[in-house]
This record gives C-alpha cells, structure tokens and sequence, in this order.
C-alpha cells in the first residue's frame, strides 16, 4: 500500500530530525500557524447533538489557554484556541477539520473527541502532516507511530483498562465465574476484548455470560435480572454512566451480591454513585488515572486546588462534579507542556518530538504516582492507573499503581 | 420569456407549481453553471471541499423535492438512502477494489431498489403517517449498519475509511478539485434527468397524483406504480448523492446518517422551495452553511441562534428561495419597464 509506505518513510524522516535537531533551539522556526506573538491551535468537540455534555471539555479548555495567556503566554507567544462544533458527526468533523487546516490555517488540531470522528479525520491529518494531538478517546488504535505518526491518544486505552482487571481477577479470584454486561458498541467491544485477552487462556472458563445492551435503551433492569439468572459471582459493567449507575442500583435491589467492578468513565462520584445510592454502591471496584473533582479526600490536594482557583476564576458556576472538566484541564496542560517545551522551534515535526518525548510529566489533576511518559514507540501517553474501592461517600485507592501499556497490532 | 413571469401571469388555478417553473430560465441557468464552474480556480481546497458537499446535499435535496413537490409524498427517511448509497460505495471501494465511478451507479441501482420496495407498503399511507413511517426507517438504520451480522462488511460502529481518488490522465488537478467536477457534472446530469422526468409523461402523472388522487387515477394513471416509481427515483438519486458523499468525506459510519441527517435534507427543502428544483442547491447552502454562522454568533446558543435564523426565513418567506427568486424577477422587470 503506498500510503504505508509513505507514512513509514515520514516517520523515518521524523526520527532521523529528531536526532539531529538538537541544536536547532537557538533560532526561531515557525511552520503554518505559529509566529513571534501567537501559537494557533484547533479543536473539534460535539458542543450540538447527542453527546454534547462532552462540550464542557472543549469549554475548559478554551478557558485554560484564557488563563494562559493571562500569565503571559507561552514563551511570550499567546495561543489563538479556535475550537468549533461537529455535532458528533464524522462528515461535519472533516468539513470542520479541514476548514480549521486549510482556512484557520492552526499549527495543530488537539484533543479532537470521538472514535468516529477521529477515524474520520486521521488519514487526512497525516497525510497533511499535521499534529492530530492527544485525542480524546480511549479505543486501542491512537497508538501507532509506525503507520501514523502524527496521531497521539492521551487517556488510558480501554482495552488496557480491562487488562488491569482481567490480571486483578486472576490474581485475587482465579476461580470466579464472571458476568460481563457491555454497551454494544466500540466503547463495551474494546473492553471486552481487553478483558479476554488479559484472561488468556482462561477466558472461555472464568466468563459464564456476556450480555450486551444498546445505549437507546432506556432501562437496563431486564438484562441485570437474566444476568443474576447464570448466578456468577463477578460482574464487570462496561457501561457509560447512566446504565452503570442502574445497574449498581438494580443490582442491590434484587439482593444480589456479586463483586462488581465498574469502568473508569462511570466512576463520577456525583453522577453515577449517588444516583446509585451510596448504601448500594459499597465495595464497588474500578480504576482511576484522574482525581474526582467532587471527591473530598483532594480538598487539601494542591494540584486540585489550583484547578479549583481555575475554575473559580475562569469557569464560574461550572459544575465541578462534572469530569470533563478535570478531563479537559488535564489535556489541557499536557499540550501547553508541549508547546513550552518546543521554545522556538515551532514546527509540526518539533510538536510531534516534544510530544513523544515527555519524561515523568504530572499534569494537576493526575493521581499521586500516575505520570506522563511517551517515546517514539509509545504514543499512549497516560497508561497507567490504579485500583480503587468504593467505601463510605468515596473512592479508596489500593495496591500499586499498575502500568496498562499495550502495544497495538 | 422567463419563468418567473410565467407564473405571475398565468392563471392560478391551473397548477400549483407550472412545470415550466420547476427550472431557472435559460440566461439564469447558464450564468450559474458559469459560476460553479469558475469559482473553484480562485478558491482555496477547503472551499472547493464545501461546494463539493454543497452538490451533494444539494442532490440529496434534489431527490427529496422530486418525491414531495412532484409526487407530493412526505419522507423524513433521505437519510437511510444516503447511508446505503454512501455503505455501497464504501465497501465496493475498499473491499473490491471496484473503481469509484462505477460504484454510483450500482449505489444508485440499489437504492432504487429499496426506495422502489419501500414504496410498496406506503402506498397505503399519506400525508403525516408516510412520513412517520420514513421516519422510521430513518431511526433504524444506524443501528442496522452497526448489527453484527453485516460488520464484516460495514466495519460496525468503527465505520469504514474510503480511499480518496486522484484526477485520472494525470491531470494536474487537486483532488480536491477532481472530485469537483466530477461531483459537477454527475449533479448537471441528474438535474436535466430530473427536469426532463419531470416534464415527461412520468412527471405530469406524478403532479397528478399531487394535485388530486382520484381526479388523478380517473384520468388513468396508474396511482400505486407511479407513487412507488417516485419513491425509486428519489431513493436512487440520495443514493448517488450518499455514494459520492462518501467518497468526499473518505469515511463512512453511522453516526453520519442519524434522523438528524434526514431533518437536515427536508428543511434544505422547505428552505429551497418545495417543488422549485434550482431551489435545491439553496436549500444544501442552507443547511451547510447556516449551522456554521449560528456557531459563529454564539457556540452555546448555536441551536438557538439556527431555529431563530430559520423561523425568520419560514416566516417572511415562506415559498422559500422561489419566492425570493421571484420577487427578484418582478423587480428587475419594473426596472425595465421604467
């Protein structure tokens, strides 16, 4: 395929830069959308549609580079954030894309959010050859330099989120029977995935039922009943928040009690424990990588608390249960982190090196012990996270933090 | 003696809309071909990008107006059409190597097919129960493409990626531009098909049926045939449309073809002018570009900034670009005459 071939050569070309380009820093190198007073950058985001509560995320970050350049900017350059809606459309988010490229004419086009979206886009961006940075979906495929070298995720995959507990289950209960319920879409498929391959060879003797539900359905209750049926004493719920929050609750409900174990994207305290009801939620398992901004034990957290001057000052009246906004501050910062380190050299290969070289950065709003760590054969830049158990009205983090890392076929 | 005229001066009971005023005149039609023509020599590829979605849209449209102002059947479900047509491209491209060109027409041929088998149960339904019963079909679809048994081919929910092609003979054109005039003339060929249809023996059955059923099927015409015949064209234009949408865009999945896809297509129509072919291209610039003006007013309020922006067109002119069209003509020919 000539594409391949291409892009195999570019990344080739991208290496061979990064190794010789170690003096380059003393004078100024600007590709399209940066100058001496201004970095551009673009982003895309459902603000319109079905999924527009993720709009809050491009909204904090919008906010966060207001802050920026409040302090000055970044080396004395202000950055220009122009982010527009795509209404969760694929056709939209090329029309958008290609309007934030060609006629904003921005350096890079970061944390575009959605599969569809990004899948929609990335070849275009890489044959342009321009940073599509830190996007804002966790499927498996962000992670490969080899065939994209200008596409880099940022959170935790989900398949490796699902490694963690499949290596948790084997450790802890290697002779549990285990239910998974998962949303019947690419979001609940890579956790599936992750979690028979994280089971190995075990897999097709620990997982006694897999129960699939569609996100237009307004109840779960149904498949929780037939779950409970195949009595297994593990249920693993891959589902978004409001199908995880009805299953806690339907769960205790039927006086069942199985260990259950939740995806890290319905681990908000405010909108998935509570509605769930904290008295039912008890002993609930999941993982983190961020800390819950309506968590308490973060009250005295000094990154939390600059993230909650943030918001007072840049956000107010912004709910703080609401995780997209530590999710969009943490994005945030790992790109201005970035675009410092490039100093003067700013050009989409130097922002693509910066980016695939971070060493150990902690954004604020990361847990104790998670960090930032990319390379050239690693554009997963948060992997790692840690188990936590639901106790009282809060997460309880235990045992190590667990490195996730996975590499991509 | 142009069309507009026409309308002023005939008689108003003869039909709702003359056939004749179904077209531009002759001058007007040739300064915007001149026009679509020209324009992209001087604009930048984002700009060719949008007036390539602008024709396809505007054929989707296209299809719509000849089902509801021809035919005068509701369908709120273009947007399943426009995902067949836009799936069989997709995968004839990617996973048989079929060049894309002729994988329009097979696109077009099946969506004939469906829209021609969709018909057949909405004969028995008019009005607001046809276009809930497209509705339907329009809901329905997304999740039909993400079913299991056809991932193999569709990709499921993870979608397709559609290999953009280059200007053949070598060219020296962007692709870009390419898929311009390529899209340009496919869009001319089926709105003279569409005129002509309309014109024909098939049409005036068509507009029959539209006016008056029994009045219609008194005289003859075959009601259930032409009704379902109607459906097929229209599908099968969406389906062409769709087809090349896929190829512009390089992606298909099916967040792309929501209801909402389907709302989208039937308010370019109001918009355009129901029944007003040329009318269509303004609906698609309407649908396309108003969104991103209503984004650039206000980013919160963006759906608010749209429906007010849309009520104030309903609701000074309500005919839509045929109206303004015409009050234009009226104009420059009391300017004459003065």
């Amino acid at each position: 395929m000539p594409f391949k071939l291409r892009t195999a050569v570019l990344s080739a070309a991208v290496i061979a830069f990064a190794a010789t380009s170690g003096s380059a820093f003393a004078q100024k190198k600007y590709d399209t959308g940066a100058s001496d007073t201004e970095i551009k950058i673009g982003n895309i985001i459902p603000y319109s549609g079905p999924a527009s509560a993720y709009g809050a995320i491009g909204k904090t970050e919008e906010a966060y580079f207001r802050m920026i350049n409040d302090q000055g900017g970044i080396n004395g350059r202000k950055i220009n954030f122009i982010t527009y809606d795509d209404a969760y459309s694929p056709p939209k988010a090329v029309e958008q894309v290609r309007k934030l490229v060609e006629s904003d004419e921005v350096l890079v086009v970061f944390n575009p959010l959605g599969t569809p979206s990004n899948t929609a886009i990335q070849k275009y961006l890489n044959s342009k050859k321009i940073p599509q940075l830190f996007v804002a979906t966790g499927a498996t495929k962000w992670n490969d330099p080899k065939n994209f070298p200008w596409t880099m995720g940022w959170q935790p995959s989900y398949q490796s989120e699902a490694h963690i507990y499949a290596k948790w289950l084997m450790k802890e209960k290697p002779d549990a029977k285990v239910a998974i319920l998962y949303q019947n879409d690419d979001f609940g498929k890579d956790y599936l995935k992750g979690t028979k391959d994280g089971l190995g060879a075990k897999a097709s003797s620990m997982i006694t039922l897999e129960e699939s539900y569609e996100v237009s359905e307004p109840s779960i209750d149904g498949h929780i009943v037939k779950i409970k049926a195949a009595n297994p004493d593990v249920l693993l719920i891959y589902a978004t928040p409001k199908f995880a929050a009805q299953t806690i609750k339907k769960t205790a409900e039927l006086g069942w009690k199985p260990l259950q174990i939740v995806t890290n994207v319905s681990i908000s305290v405010g909108s998935v424990m509570q509605p769930a009801g904290f008295e039912n939620g008890q002993g609930v398992l999941s993982a983190a990588y961020a800390k819950d901004g309506s968590d308490p034990q973060w009250a005295n957290d000094p990154g939390m608390k600059k993230w909650n001057e943030f918001l007072d000052k840049y956000m107010p009246g912004a709910d703080k249960t609401d995780s997209a906004l530590v999710y969009g501050y943490g994005a945030a910062q790992t790109l201005a982190k970035v675009l410092q380190t490039c100093g003067d050299d700013l050009t989409r290969a130097n922002v693509m090196k910066q980016a695939a070289s971070l060493k150990d950065f902690v954004p604020d709003t990361l847990l104790p012990g998670v960090k930032i760590n990319t390379s050239v054969t690693d554009f997963a830049p948060v992997s790692q996270l840690q188990m936590m158990r639901f106790k009282g009205q809060k997460w309880e983090l235990f045992g190590e933090i667990i490195s996730g890392d996975i590499p991509t076929d | 003696m142009s069309a507009a005229e026409e309308v002023v001066t005939e008689a108003p009971a003869v039909e709702a809309v003359p056939k004749r005023a179904m077209t531009l005149g002759y001058g007007t039609s040739l300064v915007v071909l001149a026009a679509l023509i020209l324009t992209p020599l001087f604009v930048k590829n984002f700009i060719i990008f949008q007036m390539t979605m602008l024709l396809i849209y505007g054929l989707a449209v296209l299809a719509l107006n000849i089902l509801t102002g021809g035919s005068g059947q509701f369908s709120l479900g273009q947007s399943a059409f426009y995902a067949i047509g836009a799936y069989t491209t997709a995968i004839l491209m990617e996973h048989f190597n079929v060049n894309y060109a002729l994988t329009l027409p097979v696109a077009g041929v099946i969506c004939f097919a469906a829209g021609f088998l969709f018909g057949q149960p909405a004969l028995r339904l008019s009005g607001v129960y046809l276009a809930l019963a497209t509705f339907a079909l329009a809901t329905a679809m997304p999740q039909l493409l993400k079913l299991g048994f056809f991932e193999h081919w569709t990709g499921g929910v993870q979608g397709l990626v559609v290999t953009k092609p280059d200007a053949p003979f070598g060219l020296p054109l962007s692709q870009d531009m390419w898929l311009y005039y390529f899209t340009l003339a496919i869009t001319i060929g089926i709105y003279i098909a569409s005129v002509n249809l309309l014109r024909s023996r098939s049409g005036r059955a068509f507009m029959a049926i539209r006016d008056n059923e029994i009045a219609a099927s008194a005289m003859g015409v075959d009601v259930s045939l032409y009704k379902t015949l109607a459906f097929g064209v229209s599908a099968g234009i969406t389906g062409v449309a769709g087809g090349l949408g896929a190829i512009a865009v390089q992606f298909v999945a099916p967040d792309g073809y929501t209801i909402t896809l389907a709302i989208s297509l039937f308010l370019g129509m109001v918009v355009g002018g129901v029944g007003w072919l040329p009318g269509s291209i303004v609906g698609s610039a309407f649908i396309i570009f108003v969104p991103n003006i209503a984004e650039g007013i206000s980013k919160g309020l963006s759906g608010a900034v749209f429906g007010v922006l849309l009520f104030l067109v309903i609701f000074l002119v309500p005919h839509g670009a045929r109206q303004v069209a015409l009050i234009a003509q009226q104009l420059a020919a009391k300017l004459k005459k003065n």
